[in-house]
């Protein structure tokens, strides 16, 4: 992967709340906002971080399933409800099922690379409490290849990464890696109960590595996973602005509250086969290793991640993927304490899919989001120090079993 | 005939009522759970649903399906497995419908009798009238030996009383033993005890097949010997009398409405139950406590068990009850949103609302032992035995009117409890406590310490 042709920023992100179970506001009974209007607040307050839509050249709305979730296509059409001012402008909507974000990302990188577009209105949006759980896994079962649902788990995804977890315990060790979880479960919720915005802002139980070490019920859901090893069903919607330097001179954005991206890796495989090495996330590996190469720097330079912890055992998955344990040994880095906000190499600080919630189209907008809001300072309670000698920062949007992989390097625009 | 065989052809009378549309429910999903055995798909099982009136079973079969659908959703996991065979069925949903559709083809809602003649299991849930049960039962039993002679194959019957010795029920109806009681508790689909009584005559086979049954239906099974009320109604009508009572002796020298608001909150406050006493009959019915009572009252010669203060209730048509949503009807409360709202005044005919005395009534009563313990905190409180422990101690030592009333109450429950044993209508101590955690959801039995230490003292 080449260096990038031209400067890409980002800025004015925003995310909605991560709304579902947890919540204190969340009432499945009740009713609550649509696709709309989350994509309104998120673009919304995005605008009003650039100037307006005037300042805007063209949009992008990563979304999974809205056409199953909330019975709506074309979603390319809410970008004009955000703003009469986008009336007219380019518009279009990506999927690339929970890396659908990620692939926002990338769209509106690629704009501004290709020079047709100095400012892009970038968002990701997924209502997802439509349905009951159970029927929720039919929908994001199409994040997999259809032929393989008749013999998939009830749930699909967890069972698909309840095998990995299954085959990682075995390679590796059961007791050492559910410790590992468990940690990866309390940093997760001990980073969200920072961010009023997180759908586990309002836990409040103790001991949280005890109760996540809870025997999973093989008879009413996985083999391998109890349900803290899982993100939850969310809605809520992210956006940021992915300008030129042109484009932040429009949108009169100061460097110092921009974030760069200095590099990134888009990668897909096959959907029809299964993983090589269920232990392993090759892909995201791959696309790490082409962002990291396109930014010019190493695993050592990386000051902190936002991965994509969609279950908790994909997060050691992902501590390996990208380099900084070999395999077999991510599960003792993370006991260790390193991926917590305090340790070497803190993780998802705003709690990760499995902490923050996974409104899955939104997802890796959300990512860039917490990225800008930690570069720039604007990170409020939850903010981390980067150390001066390692800036950058890596986020990785996945989709799939690890089929669809978005990874992208950043550091703060004004160094 | 064995266990599937058993259940290829079953009848439940009464399937649209309270009692009767959860073991119809538990039943058809059990049958269904059968049927889609391979080795079973040969048979063809059906569940008559016998009642009454017609407009009753379409509410019925409304019911039926938004439970079973809320069931399958809950073992998807193992339908999936079930149905791996069905190319078509893919999704959860898909499965899940599927589910539903066999559930409820089981099931034939009629209002015609004649339906339970071909049955080898009659599952009767009517009301608590002896008469029309043995009417029932008998005409099945007569009709079902004209059609088949093969008396192996004569029918078996459950009853669902709460209240008649089956040994009563059996004789009169001629079963020669057919006969055993299942009680299961309100609503039953929730609930997770399930009595067993079987009078000196019971077939060995028909306890046999209850316990399966029941274990298949994930029940807890308490044996009961066959005296009228059992365990759980021995237990709470007495229960309810000594209620009564106190509200009686309260109401001379308060309003009545405060006296019932008095004693009830003693018994769900002060004792740490699920509700109150008078909230407790409001839910099971004035006119079912009445009729258990008389059934009681009839057969323990000894005791007085019947209230003259409900026959004026319900002469007043103060019934309680619910109705067919699972709203509770007004009785000794008033209920607004299914919470006690205000009380009934038989001397006026009027409900007092409760926000009118309850401060004053409060404030007579004096405070809770501290920290205090509520029915829900108690039930999920970890170290559930020493927080009981720690809050009766305390209560023990008040002696402002709530502590003292409560007193009274939880001494005169284990003294109902310790009698049952000693009557021999429980096998065990362990057995009444049993009952009364698993069918009423208290969270402690009535044979415990926390009261003896005050007999004691």
């Amino acid at each position: 992967m080449k260096k990038l042709r031209k400067r890409v920023f980002m800025a004015a992100g925003y995310n909605t709340i991560a709304l579902g179970s947890g919540r204190k506001e969340f009432n499945p009974k009740k009713p609550r906002p649509g696709l709309e209007e989350y994509v309104k607040e998120a673009g919304q307050a995005t605008l009003k971080m650039v100037g307006g839509a005037a300042n805007v050249d063209e949009g992008v709305i990563g979304n999974f399933m809205a056409a199953k979730f909330n019975n709506q296509g074309n979603l390319a059409g809410l970008i004009p409800y955000i703003d009469e001012g986008l009336k007219w402008k380019p518009s279009c909507r990506v999927e690339g099922a929970c890396c659908s974000g990620g692939l926002a990302l990338v769209t509106g990188i690629k704009s501004v690379l290709a020079e047709t577009a100095d400012v892009v209105l970038t968002l990701g949006v997924e209502v997802q409490n439509t349905v009951k759980a159970v029927y929720g896994a039919d929908i994001l079962a199409g994040a997999g290849w259809s032929k393989e649902r008749k013999d998939g788990h009830a749930y699909f995804f967890p069972g698909k990464f309840s095998d990995r977890a299954g085959e990682y315990f075995k390679k590796f060790g059961l007791e050492r890696t559910r410790k590992a979880l468990a940690r990866w479960y309390r940093n997760a919720i001990e980073n969200a109960r920072l961010v009023p915005t997180a759908q586990e802002f309002h836990n409040i139980q103790e001991d949280l590595e005890a109760v996540a070490l809870a025997k999973p019920n093989p008879k009413s859901f996985v083999d391998n996973l109890n349900v803290f090893d899982c993100s939850k069903v969310s809605d809520g919607a992210a956006s940021i602005a992915i300008m030129s330097e042109e484009g932040l001179k429009k949108a009169g954005i100061d460097k110092k509250d921009a974030v760069e991206v200095v590099g990134f890796g888009q990668v897909e495989a096959d959907l029809t086969q299964p993983p090589a090495d269920l232990a392993k996330l090759d892909t995201t590996e791959e696309a790490v290793k082409q962002a990291l190469a396109s930014a010019g720097i190493g695993v050592k330079d990386l000051g902190t991640v936002e991965c994509h912890d969609c279950f908790t055992i994909t997060g050691i998955l992902s501590v390996e993927a990208i380099g900084l344990a070999k395999q077999g040994e991510g599960a003792d880095f993370v006991s260790a304490g390193n991926t917590a906000r305090n340790g070497k190499i803190p993780f998802n600080t705003t709690g990760g899919l499995v902490g923050w919630g996974h409104p899955t189209g939104a997802t890796g907008v959300r990512q860039a989001v917490t990225i800008w809001e930690q570069l720039t300072g604007k990170a409020g309670k939850w903010q981390i120090e980067l150390p001066a000698d390692r800036p950058y920062a890596l986020s990785i949007s996945m989709g799939g079993n690890d089929r669809t992989v978005v990874a992208i390097v950043y550091r703060r625009a004004s160094l | 005939m064995n266990y599937a065989e058993r259940l290829e052809n079953v009848t439940v009378l009464g399937a649209s009522g309270k009692m009767g549309s959860g073991i119809l429910l538990l039943t058809a999903l059990e049958m269904a759970d059968l049927s889609l055995k391979p080795e079973n798909k040969d048979k063809q099982f059906v569940l008559n649903a016998v009642d009454v009136s017609n407009q009753a079973l379409a509410g019925l079969m409304k019911y039926l399906r938004a439970q079973v659908q809320k069931a399958a959703e809950k073992k998807i996991v193992a339908l999936r497995k079930v149905y791996e065979s069905c190319c078509d069925l893919v999704d959860n949903k898909e499965i899940v419908d599927r589910y539903v559709s066999d559930v409820c083809a089981l099931v034939r809602p009629t209002t015609a009798l004649e339906s339970a003649y071909a049955s080898g299991l009659v599952f009767e849930a009517v009301i608590e009238n002896p008469a029309l049960k043995i009417k029932l039962l008998s005409q099945i039993n007569r009709n079902c030996a004209l059609l088949n002679k093969d008396s192996a194959n004569a029918p078996w019957f459950f009853t669902n009383t709460s209240s008649i010795p089956v040994h009563e029920l059996d004789e009169k109806a001629g079963l020669g033993g057919r006969l055993l009681g299942v009680h299961f508790y309100n609503p039953p689909a929730i609930q997770k005890l399930v009595e067993l009584i079987s009078a000196a005559s019971t077939k060995a086979e028909l306890v046999e097949f209850a316990l399966t049954y029941a274990k298949n239906l994930r029940k807890i099974v308490v044996p009961s010997n066959d005296f009228a009320g059992f365990i759980g109604n021995g237990h709470f009508m007495r229960d309810a009398l000594h209620g009564i009572a106190e509200a009686e002796r309260l109401s001379k020298d308060m309003p009545f409405a405060e006296a019932v608001y008095t004693v009830n909150r003693a018994a769900q406050d002060f004792l740490v139950r699920p509700m109150g006493i008078f909230q407790l009959i409001d839910y099971v019915g004035l006119d079912v406590c009445q009729y258990i009572m008389s059934v009681m009252g009839e057969r323990f010669k000894d005791e007085v068990i019947h209230s003259p203060l409900l026959d004026r209730f319900i002469a007043a048509g103060v019934k309680g009850g619910q109705f067919s949503d699972g709203s509770q009807k007004d009785g000794f409360f008033k209920y607004e949103k299914n919470r006690p709202a205000a009380i009934y005044d038989p001397g006026t005919k009027q409900y007092v609302p409760i926000a009118s005395f309850q401060a004053a009534c409060d404030t007579k009563m004096g405070p809770l032992p501290q920290p205090a313990l509520t029915w829900k905190s108690a039930v999920k409180h970890p170290k559930k035995e020493a927080a009981l422990e720690e809050f009766f101690a305390k209560l023990a030592a008040m002696d402002n009117p709530g502590a003292v009333l409560a007193r009274r109450y939880g001494e005169r429950s284990r003294e109902i409890g310790l009698k049952l044993v000693s009557d021999k209508v429980a096998r065990s101590e362990a057995d009444v406590n049993m009952v009364l955690t698993s069918g009423f959801y208290h969270v402690y039995g009535p044979i415990n310490n926390y009261f003896k230490r005050e007999m004691v003292k």
